[in-house]
């Protein structure tokens, strides 16, 4: 099961992400993680979407996906020409002794502490899902009240740009 | 202009001239924007009712269908027509009230979400938030419907919004959605390359199915199949592709198909698939390969059907009727492959139809005697369960002739009404419902209509007294039937007359010929019962 990054283009508008989710689990797909946001177009919303399958499974996403007439666009991100990054908040327990060496921790992950209070500290981190991953490992020993993870999102590098690929050409 | 009277409006602008629906609540101002229109609406007695009207006359008369109800439990009631349009790729475009937008999410009285609801089995939906997109809404609804693969689009208009004034009520001229433009024309390689298999090929076959007829491509199948010599099968859905007298014709193939179509499947060096996605039912009866590997060629409108099922090595997405048109052209007869061998061998297979009990009927040769009796424009609606089966290995296919079922969904109940659709469709031809007598108690509120609008279709009732089809399947994989017996049944023929509907009952073969002739004769509706053997089964 290898895992995919695709980026998708969609209207923007109220009903769309229902379609996306519910194509997946009607069809039985498994997706990892899924972020959406506006993009330069307000009228327009970019997915990222991470699936794991096979090339048959990826292909029949593809072409699924392309079908739904809200979908404009979908590209596969290949690893070495993008850029994946996540942020995760992580808010960990804390006691007098450990404070300091939690703190140097998250300064040599270059995160940030956006909150702190008697018993804990909460951390903000972007990175590509290893580096929060190892993170979050850490952070075990300390012991973990809560984390929250936006899920992938993604950009090519260079001038590639997604608007220049037309619609179905990664078939 | 009120918002209901715009959404006639575009529905005159698409050409539409009858609706099926059935009124209710929450969408009173469609309906009185509809009564002061001319468009002719046709009252049906369940909304599911309406979805499969609109379905069979959408297949018989080309254009898309159009289906109304009310929001909750009528829009509830459409979802098996929507479900069954989708599985067969019929064009409908389905307009429900809704709950004033205002109110919607609050659970209020007859409030239904139909849009998510029947997410999964429309080509696409809109839940109308602003009067004013209405005109193009609708423009795109039946552009998206008809175009590409085809398929029902849902309109969902909550009351306050039909009720709305609407300030611009310009229809647009075109359509342009980014997200959606379909392919017609195949990829000029692709189409190279087809031909080259084809003239290499020493055993090549046609799997023709829906899509045939769904892009209206059996002139250009019949062109093809003459200029290269090609022999042809069919999925059920694709029965009416090509005139079963025809010399390149096989057969049926599938779980239900003919030994010798399903053989020349296995056979085959080459295979063309054209417009279907060869589901499980249709690849369900074909041997294992035993020899070399097969090339395979599919052509289909729907790219997301090409590799889906069976691999090829030769896809071509577009239109079938281009594509066809496309490769023809590129043929020149050098290219014609000598398959007269292949096709004896292939006709060499062909089965005969024996009758068997007596004091039955035999539905094979009630439907191939009805084959002789119609016109060559006939229209035979098969309902769900043996009858479809032996409605579809023994009718006889003509050009000109259609072939209506729920292939995909296997809707009981679907017949009464879609025959209903198509003679309204089709006034001139005549239209045949074959149903068993559970799926024509699944549908006999249609009887209303069907009477009331007299209309004149011959309902061939196959009166098995049992829910055939599963009594069948039972008995071969457990040995034992269980919920089957349909024993008590009522009188069909005094059913009907209650609807103000003749009809005559036949139990032997011999009565067949002139039970036919004074069922065609007959002016208006008309039930003809057979008495089958519960015992009859579909294999022979
Ligand atoms: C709505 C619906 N419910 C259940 C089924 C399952 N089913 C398939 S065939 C069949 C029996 C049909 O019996 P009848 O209508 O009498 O036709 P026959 O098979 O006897 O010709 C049933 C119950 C179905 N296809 N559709």
């Amino acid at each position: 099961m290898n895992r995919h990054v695709l980026s998708v283009l969609v209207e923007n508008q109220s009903g769309v992400l229902s379609r996306v989710s519910g194509l997946f689990s009607r069809r039985g797909y498994n997706i990892d993680s899924l972020s959406v946001g506006e993009t330069e177009d307000p009228k327009v919303s970019r997915m990222t979407i991470v699936v794991s399958g096979d090339d048959y499974i990826l292909e029949q996403i593809k072409k699924q996906l392309n079908k739904l007439i809200d979908v404009i666009k979908i590209v596969e991100l290949d690893a070495e020409k993008s850029v994946f990054r996540e942020l995760a908040m992580i808010k960990v327990n804390t006691t007098m002794e450990t404070r300091a060496s939690i703190i140097e921790i998250v300064s040599i992950f270059r995160a940030n502490i956006v909150d702190v209070s008697n018993e804990t500290l909460t951390v903000e981190m972007t990175g590509d899902e290893s580096k929060i991953e190892a993170f979050i490992n850490l952070m075990n020993n300390y012991g973990i009240a809560e984390v929250v993870r936006t899920g992938l999102t993604a950009i090519e590098r260079g001038n590639k740009h997604i608007k220049n690929q037309i619609k179905g050409e990664e078939e | 202009m009120k918002a209901a009277e715009a959404i006639i409006k575009s529905l005159i602008n698409e050409n539409v001239d009858t609706v099926f629906g059935y009124p209710g609540g929450h969408i009173l101002e469609v309906y009185e924007a509809l009564r002061k229109s001319n468009i002719r609406h046709v009252l049906v007695r369940q909304e599911q009712a309406a979805a499969h009207s609109a379905s069979g006359y959408a297949r018989v008369s080309g254009k898309v269908g159009v289906c109304i109800a009310t929001s909750g439990p009528g829009a509830t009631n459409l979802i098996t027509g929507i479900a069954t349009a989708y599985m067969d790729s019929i064009p409908l475009v389905v307009i429900t009230g809704q709950v004033n937008s205002s109110k919607i999410g609050r659970d209020m009285f007859q409030e239904a979400d139909i849009t998510g609801a029947a997410e999964s089995f429309t080509k696409h939906s809109y839940l109308v938030k602003n009067e004013n997109d209405l005109p193009r809404i609708i423009k795109e609804a039946f552009y998206i419907a008809s175009t590409g693969r085809p398929g029902p689009v849902l309109i969902d208009i909550p009351s306050d919004i039909q009720a709305a004034k609407i300030e611009k009520t310009d229809i647009p001229e075109t359509v342009d959605i980014r997200g959606y433009k379909p392919t017609t024309k195949g990829h000029v390689g692709q189409v190279k390359r087809a031909v080259k298999a084809i003239s290499e090929s020493k055993r090549p076959l046609i799997i023709a199915g829906g899509g045939v007829l769904l892009s209206h491509a059996e002139g250009e199948l019949l062109t093809f199949v003459e200029k290269t010599g090609i022999p042809l099968v069919h999925t059920l859905m694709g029965k009416g592709s090509l005139p079963s007298l025809n010399r390149h014709y096989i057969g049926m193939i599938g779980n239900h198909g003919f030994s010798e179509a399903n053989r020349a499947v296995a056979k085959a060096d080459l295979l063309i698939i054209i417009g279907t996605r060869v589901a499980d039912r249709a690849w369900g009866g074909i041997p294992e390969k035993t020899t070399e590997d097969v090339r395979i060629i599919h052509i289909d409108v729907d790219p997301a059907e090409i590799g889906k099922n069976v691999g090829t090595q030769i896809p071509m997405v577009g239109d079938a009727k281009t594509i066809l048109t496309q490769m023809i052209d590129r043929i020149d007869t050098t290219d014609r492959t000598d398959t007269d061998e292949w096709l004896t061998q292939l006709k060499s297979f062909e089965g005969t139809v024996k009758c068997r009990k007596t004091g039955f009927v035999n539905p094979r040769y009630a439907m191939e005697t009805l084959s002789k009796k119609l016109n060559d424009e006939a229209i035979i609606v098969a309902d769900v369960g043996q009858n479809q089966i032996w409605a579809a290995r023994y009718f006889e296919d003509r050009i000109g002739r259609s072939f209506l079922t729920s292939g995909g969904l296997g809707t009981m109940g679907y017949s009464l009404p879609a025959a209903a659709g198509a003679k309204i469709a089709a006034p001139e031809r005549q239209v045949i419902a074959v149903v068993g007598d559970g799926g024509f108690q699944m549908s006999l509120h249609e009887l209303g209509t069907i009477s009331y609008y007299n209309l004149e279709i011959i309902i061939l009732l196959f009166n098995n007294s049992r829910l055939g089809m599963v009594r069948e399947l039972q008995d071969r994989f457990y040995g034992k039937a269980n919920a089957v017996e349909l024993d008590k049944n009522p009188d069909f023929i005094k059913l009907c007359n209650a609807f103000r509907i003749e009809g005559v009952r036949i139990t032997t073969d011999s009565q067949l010929e002139d039970a036919f002739e004074k069922a065609i004769k007959h002016k208006g509706p008309f039930l003809l019962e057979c008495v089958v053997d519960p015992d009859e089964s579909t294999l022979i």
